[in-house]
């Protein structure tokens, strides 16, 4: 994976659970331009343990002087967002993912209905500057817990020129799906961003009122590159080789100075095909280039995608 | 880097020629003595000093002539250069990606200079200066994607990503192997790959779909892909294939060497940033059987490779009328010798 170093420019405390971060590239560059919806996976060093956390981009597609995130706190986990709000501090470094973009606008659609739920706001930032740039009919509906601990609303209302529609629970104000989602024109698409119940209840909704599959949208991520660290043992090499959380196999073989097959790092062409001679804890597959039964019978591991789920591995190389 | 541009034709006279450079590093295609399709993507990485893979773009000793090519082709068939009305921020991307590797690469040719949303660039091969405001088309003399297509050898398809496929939505296609822009424009990648054989049982285009869907920002990828042309044709389409494809019968015994060119797409695929759309770039690279056999490790090779090709393949990349004569041309330098796997010359 690609990274950029960032240096944190700005947080600002949108509400007491959601902080807003400003992020500039490290050498005061432009950062590359992006498309609305995309996301940023950020690497947090938290003292032994290292987290990845994919954050919506909610600025502006065409201001490339920062990347704009806004982090909820999460209180169930002690994970990425705690580290986000309670040590990241302004000049300091962090090391984020090019944008990637699993959750973008249909541009053949004819209209366009946003329903965001909570901090399920940020993607739909970005989206509304592409959608206003091409002056796309458009509907935001954004639902929250109440006034007080929505984010950016104000900013919101001067931007979608009354095309928001808010809905605050506190209120007991709800957004009626099946109204909302029957009388739409042919050519819409949906999209939405939020806790999973209203991810789940908006895509049911829809197919129950058949809706093309296709124009139906619900936020994704890319699934970081990583996972447990392991060790792998070369067997005709005679050597054994760490591969950290944040490598793929490959990456850790080629690293020890040992010479392994590759062609598209990225599952797909077969070429780094390694014959697995044991393993203490299965095969995580993450490639397309298997068949089903051979992933079962985990006689065979595509290292540049691949990774055991135990601590030891040994392959024939 | 200093290139001389040949003055040269790929039409009427052919006067198409490879200097002993140019063969040295033509990207031979055959790394094993057996050829079939497969997932053969690879990041398009930085190459080798000199090789077709040192810089984003290719420019090489063709650049003028295969330019002016491109304008002829263009004048003569507008419908050459076509672009879906919402793929307009994919035309502004592919320029500046266009212009930004060209400047960076070859400074000698190429300079962009940027005064905020006021572009200026040169181009001194093709003799050409404009200053125009980045975003805005109507200051630029043509759509920015035809603009700068036009200035580039090779052709380039747009392709948005939508549905959970890619469609062809834009392409300015001048140097193609007998399929037509006109007629693809809007499909989907099952239905503009439906024509080829072999790839839904080899399970091929699915895996590449999946990947290429996947493609990102910085990671751009490439591929070869190969068939053959009589004469150093650059416009094989079949829109003028009454023009090119009579030139089969003129193969036989004595002509075969010089006739035949092998051509090799040099294939890239890029993701946009603002449009997330997907540029698909073919560069294509000719040479004659005689310039293949100045290296006599490639001419065992492709003698190999044509033996046992599947006839489903040779029907498909339109070589069955002359086939034959290939193998038998190049069978004179085929002494058996065991050859290494890679695609490399001596
Ligand atoms: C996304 C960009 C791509 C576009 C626009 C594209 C388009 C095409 C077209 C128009 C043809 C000719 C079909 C015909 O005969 O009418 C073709 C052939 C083919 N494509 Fe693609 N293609 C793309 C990417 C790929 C990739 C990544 C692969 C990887 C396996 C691939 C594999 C093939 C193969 C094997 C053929 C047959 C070529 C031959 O035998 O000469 N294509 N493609
Ligand atoms: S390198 Fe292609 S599948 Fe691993």
């Amino acid at each position: 994976m690609s990274t950029i170093n960032v240096k944190v420019a700005a947080v600002e405390e949108v509400t007491p659970l959601i902080k807003h971060f400003r992020l500039e590239s490290e050498d005061g560059a432009d950062l590359p331009p992006f498309s609305g919806g995309s996301h940023i996976v950020v690497t947090m060093d938290a003292e032994g343990r290292t987290y990845r956390n994919p954050y919506s981009l909610m600025g502006s597609p065409s201001d490339t002087r920062a990347y704009h995130i806004s982090v909820r706190r999460q209180e169930s986990s002690r994970g990425g967002s705690v580290f986000m709000h309670e040590r990241v501090q302004v000049g300091m470094r962090l090391k984020i993912t090019h944008p990637v973009n699993l959750f973008s606008l249909s541009k053949l659609a004819h209209k366009h209905i946003l329903i965001a739920g909570g901090i399920g706001i940020t993607p739909f930032m970005s989206q509304i500057e592409d959608l206003k740039a091409v002056d796309a009919d458009y509907e935001l509906h954004y639902a929250f817990r109440s006034y007080e601990q929505a984010a950016f609303v104000n900013e919101l209302e001067e931007k979608c020129e009354g095309k928001l529609y808010c809905y605050a629970d506190s209120q007991n104000e709800r957004i009626d799906l099946t109204e909302l989602l029957r009388h739409q024109p042919l050519g819409t698409h949906v999209y939405v961003c939020g806790p999973s119940p209203m991810v789940v209840a908006v895509l049911e909704t829809a197919r129950n009122l058949g809706w093309p599959e296709n124009n139906i949208h619900h936020e994704e991520f890319s699934a970081p590159p990583v996972g447990e660290p392991f060790k792998v043992q070369l067997a005709r090499s005679g050597i054994e080789v760490e591969v950290p959380a944040e490598m793929s196999m490959l990456e850790a073989i080629e690293e020890a100075g040992v010479a392994a097959d590759s062609l598209c790092r990225g599952g797909v062409c077969g070429r780094c095909e390694l014959t697995v001679l044991e393993t203490d804890g299965g095969i995580q597959h993450h490639d397309h280039y298997l068949s089903d039964s051979e992933k079962v019978s985990c006689r065979s591991i595509m290292p540049c995608v691949s990774r055991t789920k135990g601590k030891r591995l040994v392959v024939d190389l | 880097m200093q290139l001389n541009f040949n003055d040269e034709s790929f039409r009427d006279d052919y006067s198409y020629k490879n200097s002993p450079e140019a063969i040295k590093r033509f990207p031979f295609p055959f790394s094993e003595d057996h050829y079939m399709y497969s997932v053969n993507i690879e990041p398009h990485a930085k190459g080798a000093k000199g090789s077709v893979y040192e810089y984003t773009f290719d420019v090489d000793e063709h650049y003028v002539s295969e330019c002016l090519d491109k304008s002829v082709t263009l004048e003569q068939d507008p419908g050459r250069y076509a672009a879906l009305p919402h793929m307009m921020t994919a035309q502004w991307d592919f320029l500046e990606l266009a212009m930004t590797a060209m400047a960076n690469d070859y400074p000698e040719y190429f300079t962009l200079t940027k005064n905020g949303n006021v572009w200026t660039w040169k181009n001194r091969p093709l003799e050409i200066i404009d200053t125009f405001t980045f975003g805005d088309a109507t200051t630029l003399p043509y759509e920015p994607f035809e603009y700068m297509g036009r200035q580039m050898q090779g052709d380039f398809v747009l392709l948005d990503q939508r549905d959970g496929t890619l469609y062809a939505d834009a392409g300015i296609v001048t140097s193609q192997a007998d399929w037509s822009l006109a007629f693809n424009t809007g499909m989907s990648w099952q239905e503009w790959h439906g024509p080829v054989p072999k790839v839904t049982e080899l399970g091929v285009l699915d895996r590449a779909l999946k990947y290429l869907l996947n493609l990102q920002v910085a990671n751009p990828v490439r591929r070869l892909n190969w068939t053959m042309t009589i004469n150093p044709r650059l416009d094989t389409s079949p829109e003028n294939y009454p023009l090119w494809a009579i030139d089969r019968k003129k193969v036989n015994d004595e002509t075969v060497g010089d006739l035949v060119n092998l051509r090799v797409e040099l294939q890239t695929l890029f993701r946009l940033p603002r449009s997330n759309a997907i540029v698909f770039g073919i560069r294509c690279y000719l040479a004659s059987l005689k310039d293949i056999a100045t290296y006599p490790r490639w001419a065992k090779r492709l003698h190999r490779v044509q033996k046992d090709l599947h006839p489903d393949l040779i029907e498909y990349k339109g070589m069955t009328t002359y086939h034959r004569y290939v193998i038998d041309w190049l069978a004179q330098f085929d002494d058996g010798e065991v050859l290494e796997y890679g695609a490399h010359p001596e």
